[in-house]
């Protein structure tokens, strides 16, 4: 196999999108990660993407963005895995250069959620879940994420204010990135006030659905001096999976695929959690930012919001996360979300994030896409070249 | 949900019928195709006895569609006395009554009624344990 870089990054705000169609916003980024490697072609086409057949009714993005991108003919397909569509298609693009089936693939992520009544996005997204033991008997996602937050709170004696430090950090780096959609802080006065969900969950635990795109051209490392981009090695991309259902975990409050996920990226780059400076968290929700952080192998089970009240995973500390703002302030467009953290860790290892949000001497810096209630994790790293 | 699919969920709705692996003895709820445990497919079907103890809660003050009438309601993750957790909803109790631990025991409710010329589909959640 053959080593893999990133030569070019796309994305587009998240925001509202009602000016767009699905293939346009996946073209927008598509183009704009072309025009940033300076290439004119691609051989190959991967899309993350969850809902575009239950919500607009077109599945087939495959072929559907190709033929819209000016590449009719090449390979390309959609993949899903829900939240971590993504990634998952980052991986497969990663897998078809690395195997030296193709010199030049496009992972594109796209996702359009805020046109359709919540009511329906929420069933839509429900659909990551036990479809038969789960959503239809009523439980969202929101109620899933709470039973784990729950019994975490049960079992390592936390209130609901201590998980008012992941919002925060993600609103407050949200401010300074561009492309987010919620570019303003909270306080915690504000977090424990906010509206419920499904509690111990309240509205601003929970990312907002979000429309967007992001794009990455993947080309193998040996080849990245032919590229105008500024290229970032891919030393990882590891996927992998567990009991779709909570209750079929061994323990619901380890996310165990993320365990795995992170020990096989970790044993594939050769680095150690130390190693780390920069660490996209997926922050869904609160609870998954804090099991994430754990499943990792960055804090001791049960420890993460009391770090995170030490100011550790702040943009000034010692492990910063969701350096854009992540799901949080940055927005979930949910099949799109696993390539804009990795849009945001290259910007981190290339050293041109906005001003306030760069973090200094970047040579390593993680992403971990969780699908679901963390049945598919797909972590990656990427290191200076 | 389509009539086949719940007519096909009615033993594990009304009778919470999972599976019990012939070889390593391992008992499931969802019914398995294959043991979890030990990998062997010589399963057979198991009835729990519908009795346990409230591992984790909620209450949902923001539901899917078909549930919004209902809110709010609370939901939990029962440790079954056989060993399973199972993900249900809980009955004739409020909010501020939930704890872990709590003991609980499988009723038959509705749990939802599809429109108002629909099929009304019932299946298990939990209540507190009577006379305790
Ligand atoms: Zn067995």
């Amino acid at each position: 196999m053959r080593q893999t870089a990133i030569i070019g990054i796309g994305q587009t705000p998240v925001r509202e999108h009602w000016d767009y169609p699905i293939r346009g916003l996946a073209v927008k980024a598509l183009r704009a990660a072309m025009q940033d490697a300076g290439t004119e072609r691609i051989e190959g086409l991967f899309v993350g993407n969850m809902l575009s057949g239950a919500l607009a009714e077109q599945e087939h993005l495959g072929a559907l963005v190709a033929d819209y991108a000016g590449f009719p003919g090449i390979e390309a397909v959609k993949i899903e895995a829900a939240c971590a569509s993504g990634a998952a298609a980052v991986r497969q693009a990663v897998l078809a250069v690395a195997s030296g089936h193709l010199e030049i693939a496009a992972a594109v992520g796209v996702e359009k959620l805020t046109e359709f009544s919540g009511k329906f996005s929420s069933k839509a997204l429900a659909t990551a879940a036990d479809a038969d033991y789960e959503a239809s008997i009523g439980l969202s996602f929101a109620a899933l994420n709470a039973l784990m937050m729950q019994r975490y709170m049960y079992e390592y004696g936390y209130s609901k204010e201590d998980f008012s430090p992941f919002p925060m950090i993600a609103h407050h780096n949200a401010q300074f990135n561009p492309n987010a959609m919620f570019r303003y802080p909270i306080t915690k006065a504000q977090y424990l006030k906010a509206k419920p969900i499904a509690d111990p969950v309240n509205l601003l635990d929970s990312s907002p659905v979000s429309d967007g795109a992001a794009a990455l051209i993947i080309v193998p490392l040996e080849k990245i001096s032919r590229f105008a981009g500024k290229g970032v090695k891919i030393s990882a991309c590891e996927i992998t999976t567990d009991s779709i259902g909570l209750d079929n975990r061994e323990n619901p409050i380890i996310l165990a695929a993320a365990q795995k996920s992170a020990r096989a990226a970790y044993k594939t780059a050769g680095v150690l959690p130390k190693d780390i400076s920069v660490f996209e968290a997926h922050d869904a929700f609160s609870i998954i930012t804090a099991l994430s952080l754990e499943a990792s192998g960055f804090v001791k089970d049960g420890q993460a919001p009391r770090l995170a009240a030490e100011g550790i995973y702040n943009i000034d500390g010692r492990l910063p996360i969701s350096t854009f703002g992540g799901l949080k302030g940055r927005g979930h467009p949910v099949g799109a979300t696993g390539v804009y953290q990795l849009v945001e860790a290259t910007e981190q290892v290339r050293g041109c994030a906005p001003d306030k949000l760069q973090v200094p001497d970047v040579r390593t810096a993680m992403t971990q896409n969780i699908g679901g209630s963390g049945a598919t994790v797909v972590t990656s790293i990427l290191e200076k070249i | 949900m389509d009539i086949p699919r719940y007519w096909r969920l009615r033993n594990q709705r009304y009778r919470l019928e999972g599976t019990e692996c012939t070889e390593c003895g391992e008992k499931s709820f969802p019914p398995r195709c294959v043991c979890a445990k030990c990998k062997s497919d010589s399963l057979q079907p198991f009835r729990f006895s519908g009795k346990g103890t409230i591992y984790s809660f909620s209450t949902i003050y923001q539901a899917l569609d078909t549930f919004d009438k209902d809110i709010p309601y609370s939901i939990a993750l029962v440790k079954l006395e056989e060993g399973p957790l199972i993900t249900t909803q809980l009955a004739d109790i409020s909010p501020d009554e939930i704890k872990i631990k709590l003991p609980v025991e499988m009723v038959i409710r509705k749990i939802y009624e599809d429109g108002e010329h629909g099929p009304i589909q019932y299946g298990y959640k939990f209540r507190p344990v009577l006379n305790k």
